[in-house]
């Protein structure tokens, strides 16, 4: 399945995208899918401790089963306020 | 009572929002932007958003906090977009019966803010700019 990907802060800036569809295959999980953003994303290397993710606006387990429709977002620690 | 905008806000009239007969008091957080930071001085500030995700979390983190301190109410602006020294970027104002529950209140909403809300800053030095690093989910 594809999924809409996300991403925001330093993440957008290091991929150079804003969002992008992502395939998965059925059953993936958060944690699956955040590899394979880095797979695709050489410039991600290095910032695994700086990748949050969340789901439909939510933040999840890294063993989250993702659905087809899901909204993911990868981003940074926040730093608002 | 949660908005995400690239608007100014002006203080008193949010706090019309909040005025109520059994409302006996109104406690305010507002955050700017200074001019110094732990890599020196700041020339200007960025503010970025996921608004779909942020106006989520801070509509959870509000009505925890109502719950959890029996406060009448609570109101959270957060500014993003281009901002300069003295800007003011976040509002929190709590109504309640009593000042202690509207102090404390005020304090977990900003607190929690911080830790999980999706905004991140990004300040302007005379060295360059760069993302502000910070708070993670619990």
């Amino acid at each position: 399945m594809r999924l809409r990907v996300l991403y925001f802060a330093s993440i957008r800036e290091f991929t150079g995208l804003r969002e992008e569809e992502v395939e998965v295959t059925e059953g993936a999980t958060a944690e699956n899918l955040k590899r394979k953003v880095q797979e695709m994303h050489a410039s991600l290397e290095g910032q695994e401790s700086n990748l949050l993710v969340a789901v439909n606006g939510s933040f999840v387990e890294p063993k989250r089963i993702l659905k087809p429709g899901d909204e993911i977002a990868l981003f940074p620690p926040v730093s608002g306020g | 009572m949660i908005r995400v905008t690239r608007d100014d806000f002006n203080v008193d009239e949010e706090l019309r929002r909040l005025a109520k007969p059994s409302v006996g008091g109104l406690v305010t957080f507002v955050g700017a932007v200074r001019d110094e930071s732990e890599a020196g001085r700041v020339e200007r500030m960025e503010i970025e958003v996921y608004p779909e995700m942020a106006e989520k979390q801070l509509e959870a983190i509000r009505r925890e906090a109502i719950k959890k301190f029996g406060v009448e109410d609570i109101l959270v602006v957060h500014r993003y977009g281009d901002l300069h020294i003295g800007d003011k970027i976040v509002l929190v104002a709590v109504s309640a019966g009593h000042r202690a529950e509207a102090f404390d209140a005020c304090r977990y909403v900003i607190d929690e803010l911080k830790k999980r809300v999706p905004i991140w800053k990004r300040e302007h030095t005379p060295s360059g700019a760069h993302w502000v690093v910070a708070g993670r989910p619990d």
